[in-house]
């Protein structure tokens, strides 16, 4: 039983970071004062690209890195033990700055109150916004994204893979029902 | 991982993972604010049985900085001098909640009778047994020997084909015993260097080789690891004068100097200086004395996290949701 469908191909997935580039962008009048932070493991090489757009369009480097959320978490008791990812802060720092956090999918807004708490202890930004490739809905906490790819409406049991040429080889999105070969878990 | 109570029982992928998630602890340790909630609500014993400054300290601060609450616990001054046994300590212990328990003593193989006795339900960590093991120290000069003799991107690098020099008074250590075999786990080859009467009997069965001439090894080494003399646990006359140890088996400026460039100089401390290691020789550039304790805090984070972040098994070795 296979019921995995790509519901956002390659090409999709660029134009949908193209436009969060300018969003983020037109919204802070310019690319002064961005960090873009990507949360492991896929939103780091989402944030590298939408640095790489600024880049192109602005014509200035965005300071980008990691910021793991692995200590911060509120489910580290129900899970075997996770492994540490990279924090890769700028040498600029945050303090002051407007840092755009940058995930694969929004989902129980877990992840993101996590990574709330990790930047708090790194420095104190002027503005922390969100930016999600994809926004399944199911939102256990009070937190928005303030840029989406692709809102994608989803059931509880369906799982959302995202892939990336990065790490997978391609850049697909897919939606799968439980029981099906697709693998990865949103 | 369920306890750590001997190097023996890491494999190289533990080890190495052991390493790579003290790397990211030291990272967290860089920062203004150094405190992580990750251990928040549990409770972590240092059981010491045994005088300590470096490593109660060490994991008191690493405990702290995971945001779990710490016991300090010393025999002195408490009901084990009145008499109390090991299993009544024990079961105090698992009374107040102890997740995980931290206990040096001076009997070999208290910490794993500790572990499989069923009295405690936490996590127990070696923090040195007797004569017989320190698993962290010597997960603590693996890191340190990685950071400074691994080039490039280290995380998941291992010590293979590095060649790694103890020194001193093997009778008596339990860093040289988890040194050789977590060294040897991480692929490194290892040189016990020491007066014949300071030897352990059985080395020959330890994964290492042994030699008495200090001079002819020092030219090939990666790393230079310093004993310290036990005095306190000599009570025999192990060799003829401190004058005598000091020339045959201390390292002074002139066995630094024949060190290859880019060898380091180890000790686990405290240092008895003069005896085996100069002045000279310990305040070198070289020497990673002070960056040993530094990293301890980091090892001995990611080891608690490792023990204590996930779900936790029972005693029949199910897993209960919390």
């Amino acid at each position: 039983m296979n019921r995995a469908r790509t519901v956002l191909e390659a090409p999709d997935i660029q134009r949908a970071l193209t436009r969060i580039a300018h969003e983020l962008l037109e919204h802070n009048k310019g690319s002064a004062n961005l960090v873009l932070l990507g949360i492991p493991t896929r939103g780091v090489a989402l944030a590298q690209r939408l640095a790489e757009r600024i880049a192109s369009v602005e014509g200035t480097v965005v300071p980008h890195g990691s910021l793991d959320v692995t200590m911060y978490r509120d489910d580290l008791r129900r899970h075997p033990v996770r492994p540490l990812e990279r924090t890769n802060i700028p040498e600029t720092g945050i303090d002051g700055k407007v840092v755009v956090l940058v995930d694969d999918v929004l989902f129980s807004g877990r992840t993101v109150r996590a990574a709330l708490d990790a930047l708090s202890d790194v420095g104190r930004p002027s503005v922390v916004r969100l930016a999600v490739l994809v926004d399944r809905g199911h939102r256990e906490l009070p937190i928005r994204a303030d840029h989406v790819g692709k809102n994608l409406p989803t059931s509880l049991t369906e799982r959302v893979s995202v892939r990336l040429l990065e790490y997978d080889g391609a850049d697909e999105i897919v939606l799968s029902e439980p029981g099906s070969d697709a693998a990865g878990v949103a | 991982m369920r306890h750590l109570l001997s190097a023996a029982d890491l494999t190289r992928d533990e080890a190495v993972h052991v390493l790579d998630t003290a790397e990211a602890m030291a990272a967290t340790q860089q920062r203004e604010i150094k405190k992580l909630p990750t251990l928040r609500g549990r409770t972590v014993v240092n059981l010491f049985f045994e005088d300590s400054t470096r490593t109660r300290i060490s994991f008191e601060a690493a405990a702290k900085r995971l945001s779990a609450d710490v016991i300090n616990f010393s025999a002195k001054g408490s009901s084990v001098s009145k008499g109390e046994s090991l299993k009544d300590t024990a079961l105090t212990l698992e009374a107040m909640g102890a997740d995980a328990v931290v206990v040096r003593h001076h009997a070999s193989g208290a910490p794993h009778r500790l572990a499989n006795s069923g009295w405690i339900n936490g996590a127990v960590v070696n923090a040195g047994d007797g004569t017989h093991e320190h698993p962290t120290q010597a997960l603590l000069d693996a890191f340190t020997m990685r950071r400074r003799l691994c080039e490039g991107d280290i995380t998941g690098q291992d010590l293979s084909g590095r060649r790694i020099l103890i020194v001193g008074d093997v009778l008596h250590s339990r860093v040289a015993r988890s040194n050789v075999l977590l060294l040897r786990t991480l692929g490194a080859e290892v040189t016990l260097v020491s007066p014949p009467t300071l030897l352990p009997v059985g080395t020959d069965a330890w994964p290492c080789s042994t030699s008495y001439d200090f001079d002819a090894e020092l030219p090939k080494a990666d790393a230079v690891m310093m004993l310290r003399v036990q005095r306190e646990r000599m009570n025999a006359s192990f060799f003829p004068s401190v004058r005598e140890y000091s020339r045959r088996y201390g390292l002074d400026g002139r066995r630094v100097a024949l060190l290859p460039d880019h060898a380091i100089v180890m000790h686990p401390g405290p240092m008895n200086r003069g005896l085996e290691i100069t002045a000279d020789a310990a305040d070198s550039a070289r020497s990673t004395i002070v960056e040993q304790v530094a990293n301890g805090v980091s090892v001995r984070m990611a080891v608690l996290y490792l023990l204590l972040s996930g779900e936790q098994p029972d005693l029949q070795g199910e897993v209960v949701a919390p």
